[in-house]
């Protein structure tokens, strides 16, 4: 039999873009982990909210695209830091799992919201892409997937440098590393808490306007938090490389899986690599390892 | 008062609203002075030192009595933060490097302490002029540093920070006598060449009175016996219990010392 391998290769550059998407939310994860040590549970919601934010701006307030996006992404923003300033900052020195499921709270209480101010019908995005398809070689790309694609993988390599070469990134690694000593060394410790919530906020408003553009918004979208959850876990929870990688991996296994061997797989494959990945690097693939000098 | 630094005047400090560490400690720096703080394992010299920087909160202490001025101002109520950028740096117990950032990122971190200021950012260069071994490694991570270097790195943020005051927190701990004499050489010539004051806690009494102008020694939260450092050094008490010398300068075996039978006159 013959294997079809343009087939495969669309459906392989479909799961791209879902990777990136992917990659894109465990970013803004891994931001708030990094920073603060806060797992925020939140994140698919947050995201889902950036998402009916661009709703708002576009079909109900009609700005163009451009300036609904950028709207929804400080929208995004503005959510991450209120999260943070009013409900994460007071649980400050609690134990994590308190903080954990205080973040399970703030992600009721938006779907909530969500639902009281937007309704619970699933809807659609108005269109912003474009439909003309995309054709690398002889495979067939949907627009929205090459977009979505392309923007979070330059977002995504907006923070790896940043991270690396800005003072503020520096600033953010050294209060993840040891905050008593980043007070010492003269770092607003309160502010980086902010300014990392903010950026997670920014980030998942951004791939929820992505992510609703390909599969529609509703209340519910948040689940795909549930999926970046993994991803991050596989990539380690502090590694922004790690939550590249793992999206990648857990995009194209989820869409491999779904299609050669049915949907009902999708999720047995997902979590298996995610038991796989723990049994053998307890810290996900990039997680820091503590360094222990004896 | 222009020539005090650091004034402490009888705080209490007690953590976790239950446990009383400092009772009615006082002490000054004067300005462009070094001075020891010694005393046993868990007298409250780290505490002082936490107080002074505000940095208990994070460890669930709190001052409840007394005032602490520095550079002519109250600290209290002042974010840590902001204590550092008016001056004030606090090298903390066990080096407290960032250990996944490099000895330049380390050094970089530093930097924020001089925001606010609208000076010029120091080269890193004044640094590796005090401590050469840092230049060399200065792209390598940080936590891989062996624990002297580690010291140094300590030291080195606070140089990029041009406090006018350095708290410096057991800078020996866990060194060899050689290193530690590298380093207390250093603390001099830091003290000496650019005029910081410090205020240093030690348990090395004999390394820290080479370097200190006054000390200050404290047993269970309050301050004991002080003077200056040729004082202190003749006292028959300290000789004996910190420095380990008995009355005619001859190292004593540890086999003679009795210490139910001598009991430490400032405390009867």
């Amino acid at each position: 039999m013959d294997f079809d391998w343009l087939f495969f290769a669309e459906v392989t550059l479909a799961a791209l873009g879902n990777s990136a998407l992917l990659a894109l939310t465990g970013l803004a994860f891994v931001l708030i982990y990094k920073a603060t040590r806060v797992v925020n549970l939140a994140i698919g919601e947050m995201l889902m909210v950036g998402a009916y934010l661009f709703f708002s701006f576009t079909a109900g307030l009609g700005l163009p695209p451009w300036g609904a996006i950028l709207l929804a992404v400080v929208g995004g923003a503005l959510l991450g830091a209120t999260i943070e300033r009013a409900v994460i900052r007071p649980m400050l020195g609690e134990a994590a799992i308190s903080v954990f499921m205080v973040t399970i709270g703030v992600g009721s209480v938006l779907i909530g919201l969500t639902e009281i101010i937007w309704g619970a019908e699933p809807t659609a995005l108005p269109d912003f892409m474009g439909k003309a398809p995309i054709f690398i070689g002889d495979a067939y790309v949907s627009r929205k997937v090459v977009i979505g694609f392309s923007v979070a993988a330059a977002v995504i390599a907006v923070f790896l440098l940043a991270f690396r070469f800005w003072r503020g990134g520096i600033a953010l690694r050294a209060t993840a590393s040891d905050q008593a000593a980043a007070y010492s060394c003269g770092i607003n410790v309160p502010a980086v808490f902010s300014l990392a919530w903010m950026f997670a906020g920014a980030a998942a408003a951004g791939a929820g306007i992505l992510v609703g553009a390909v599969g529609g918004i509703a209340p519910t979208m948040g689940v795909f938090g549930l999926s970046a959850l993994v991803v991050v876990i596989v990539g380690g929870l502090d590694s922004i490389a790690g939550a590249l990688i793992g999206g990648v991996l857990v995009g194209l296994l989820e869409a491999w899986c779904g299609t050669y061997l049915g949907g009902e797989y999708k999720m047995l494959a997902t979590f298996g690599l995610l038991m796989l990945v723990l049994l053998v690097r307890p810290y996900g693939l990039f997680g820091t390892v503590e360094i222990e000098r004896l | 008062m222009t020539d005090t630094i650091l004034d402490v005047r009888n705080i209490e400090v007690v953590y976790n609203t239950t446990v009383q560490v400092l009772r009615g400690l006082s002490l000054s720096v004067p300005r462009g002075q070094v001075v020891a703080l010694l005393g046993s394992n868990g007298a409250g010299k780290s505490t002082t030192l936490k107080a002074i920087s505000n940095l208990l909160d994070l460890e669930d202490g709190a001052v409840t009595a007394g005032a602490i001025t520095f550079d002519g101002a109250s600290v209290a109520g002042e974010r840590p933060h902001a204590l550092v950028r008016r001056g004030l740096f606090h090298v903390m117990e066990g080096r407290r490097i960032f250990e996944d950032l490099t000895v330049e990122e380390n050094l970089t971190a530093a930097t924020f302490a001089l925001s606010g200021r609208g000076g010029p950012i120091p080269s890193f260069d004044t640094v590796y002029d005090y401590f050469p071994r840092l230049h060399e490694r200065r792209t390598g991570r940080a936590g891989y540093l062996s624990g002297g270097e580690q010291q140094m790195l300590a030291i080195g943020r606070a140089l990029i920070a041009q406090p006018k005051l350095i708290l410096l927190d057991e800078p020996s701990l866990g060194l060899s006598p050689k290193l530690v004499e590298e380093i207390f050489t250093i603390i001099a010539r830091i003290n000496r060449e650019r005029g910081v004051s410090m205020l240093l806690v030690e348990q090395n009494a004999a390394v820290a009175m080479a370097v200190a102008h006054t000390g200050y020694i404290m047993e269970t939260g309050k301050v004991v016996i002080d003077g200056p450092v040729e004082k202190l050094m003749k006292d028959q008490d300290v000789r004996e219990f910190y420095l380990g010398v008995a009355g005619e300068g001859a190292e004593k075996s540890y086999r003679d010392v009795k210490h139910y039978k001598r009991r430490k006159r400032w405390l009867s």
